[in-house]
């Protein structure tokens, strides 16, 4: 099995408070804290369990800057043999197509039985999974949460849809799967795994490397573009209770009486 | 002309609560546009909503095979291909239906994509103003989306108002005979329906609910000791479940269960739209929470910036001492 899994770079939704930048354009992203995207480390636990079974390689992939590299290192250290960052100039202000156009073009210079994304990421769109297959013509099956291998050419997928229930459906490889938490149980990376892979080189292409005409990529092919980012009002709904910890349980035990709480 | 479209999932012979929210999308989106609902199907349950849905919309495009028995996005996609106008906009649902289909469709009719769509400010000339969420709802953001060459966008359930049914005396029209083969290398098989598990949350009048802010198993004891004094049951965030720290039954969402409690304690949870989504019936939500702009605070009756793992030791000895 060769299988390729797509992951980005993304802020911590839990780890930080967002604010505006000075000019209101974007998120002040000083000092945030990144991290991999949260459905991409179940992506590559998945691939790398099933390359440990049935033999081949796991490649992860990002379009991103030199910045990104760092997570590439970090999917390598739990286990991925191989990582290549796509980071061009041009490629900045993708919408998800624009992205999907240049993870395929990375894709046709390999030979991958699966590829593989998270369901979702930062901007929560759930996007570039379903994209890349329609542009590769494969099949795709989106927020998976189990796979079968049946036989060298077909899989059995469960996809997890409302309620909790799970859909299962055959889909013939090669084909793209996005991957939703809870598949599995990502692996640890210890300080020591990352030491590890610090010094394996890994290849940067760009939009000449790929075969990308600049021109038309980036904000200017974009269909979708973000124009601004606001933050809403803290405590906009709720009533914030302040004082000490002492008077906050209090009144907090009062609403709770008088709202059937207690 | 804008034509806009609404595609309509399904469910035992009743439409998909989103039917009566499109609408309202719609208005903002072209308040001149027609509205047509798209329903996709076989037999005799089609029929049933493709009439309920003429009270609704003033056309309704009806498309019956047999592959489409069960909505296998890939059949539908394919499906619908045949009977858009180029440049349509057409709407889904933002859930594991639309997640499936809506993306590859967009590609395939080389059309704008717009995901997650919770309201639309205007429009200039062919560039449509939307706002979405990013980050589980930390920050919103508005994307200028390109209508010229047509729009798929996916509505967020909920995010729209409903509008009345029986406001049209709308017309169905048949495209059964238009979309020819419909075979794809995605085979649908079942449906394994959840499990269901000791405790049954959606039985109780109180919820203490646990996310990622109880940051080790070991502290849900806490929230079992609060929960007990309060005569209530302890449920959790995705995350929790994840982590396989609680069973899935006790998972409120979108992709868990659906809860209707008088009080909701929400300790620990950033409040994203797919855990909002579980919790119905207008309960008095209570949020704390240590990050001043978890967007759980935009929804909570009251907010309580502390830690959990301090507050509700304290809350539940406080409580304990009262009735004690
Ligand atoms: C298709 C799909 C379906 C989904 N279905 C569901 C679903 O059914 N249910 C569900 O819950 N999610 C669901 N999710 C996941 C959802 O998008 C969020 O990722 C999830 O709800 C986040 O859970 P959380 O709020 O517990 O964690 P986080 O978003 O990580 O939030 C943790 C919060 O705890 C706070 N915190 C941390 N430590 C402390 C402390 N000591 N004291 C006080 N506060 C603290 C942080 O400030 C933060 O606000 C779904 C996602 C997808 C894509």
């Amino acid at each position: 099995m060769e299988i390729l899994v797509c992951i980005k770079r993304v802020p911590d939704a839990a780890e930080n408070e967002f604010e505006l930048n000075p000019a209101g354009n974007d998120i002040n992203r000083e000092d945030l804290v990144y991290s991999v995207n949260e459905w991409d480390n179940y992506a590559v636990e998945e691939a790398i369990q099933m390359v440990d079974d049935l033999g081949g390689r796991v490649t992860v992939v990002t379009v991103g800057d030199d910045d990104d590299e760092e997570i590439l290192r970090r999917e390598m250290a739990m286990g991925a043999d191989n990582g290549v960052l796509l980071a061009d100039d041009a490629f900045k202000g993708s919408d998800g197509q624009g992205l999907a156009a240049i993870l395929k073009a990375e894709i046709g210079q390999g030979d991958y039985d699966l590829i593989l994304t998270g369901a979702q990421a930062d901007e929560g769109a759930g996007q570039v999974g379903g994209m890349l297959a329609a542009m590769l013509d494969l099949p795709y099956a989106s927020l998976v949460n189990k796979i079968e291998i049946l036989d060298g050419k077909t899989i059995r997928v469960g996809r997890e849809i409302e309620g909790g229930s799970q859909e299962i459906n055959e889909i013939q490889l090669p084909c793209v799967l996005s991957i939703q938490t809870g598949i599995n149980d990502p692996r640890y990376v210890g300080i020591r795994g990352i030491r590890k892979v610090a010094k394996v080189d890994i290849p940067k292409k760009s939009a000449a490397d790929l075969g990308l005409d600049p021109a038309g990529m980036g904000e200017a092919g974009a269909k979708t573009r973000r124009v601004d980012y606001f933050v809403p009002d803290a405590g906009g709904g709720a009533e914030m209770l302040e004082g000490s910890t002492e008077e906050i349980v209090e009144t907090l035990i009062e609403k709770l009486k008088a709202n059937g709480g207690l | 002309m804008t034509q806009i479209f609404a595609y309509i999932p399904f469910k035992n012979g009743s439409a998909d609560d989103i039917a009566l929210e499109y609408p309202s999308a719609a208005e903002k989106i072209d308040a001149g546009a027609g509205v047509t609902a798209v329903v996709t199907g076989a037999g005799p349950d089609l029929d049933g909503v493709a009439n309920e849905l003429t009270q609704v919309y003033s056309q309704v495009l009806k498309i019956d095979h047999g592959a489409l028995s069960y909505p296998n996005a890939e059949i539908v996609r394919k499906a619908l291909l045949k009977v858009l106008p180029a440049d349509a906009i057409i709407l889904f649902p933002h859930d594991t239906f639309g997640m499936d289909l809506a993306p590859g469709l967009s590609v395939k009719m080389d059309a704008a994509y717009a995901a997650d769509i919770v309201d639309v400010e205007g429009i200039e000339g062919t560039t449509l103003k939307t706002v979405r969420q990013e980050l589980g709802g930390a920050v919103s953001t508005h994307a200028a989306v390109d209508l010229s060459a047509g729009a798929v966008m996916t509505v967020r359930p909920g995010a729209f108002a409903p509008v009345d049914a029986a406001t049209a005396q709308g017309c169905v029209m048949d495209k059964s005979a238009e979309v020819g083969d419909l075979t794809a290398p995605r085979k649908f098989i079942e449906v394994v329906e959840a499990e269901t598990g000791d405790v049954d949350i959606t039985k109780s009048d109180i919820l203490v609910s646990v996310g990622r802010g109880i940051e080790d198993e070991e502290n849900i004891e806490m929230a079992e000791e609060l929960a007990a004094a309060m005569g209530g049951v302890v449920s959790c965030s995705r995350p929790i479940v994840d982590a396989k720290w609680m069973e899935k039954s006790r998972q409120v969402g979108t992709s868990g269960q659906t809860v209707k409690p008088k009080v909701y304690m929400a300790m620990g949870i950033s409040g994203s739209f797919q855990h909002m989504g579980g919790v119905k019936g207008n309960p008095f939500i209570v949020a704390v929470n240590k990050n001043p702009k978890a967007p759980i605070f935009q929804v909570a009756e009251v907010g309580i910036l502390e830690d959990i793992l301090e507050f509700m030791p304290e809350l539940s000895e406080k409580i304990e001492e009262m009735s004690g």
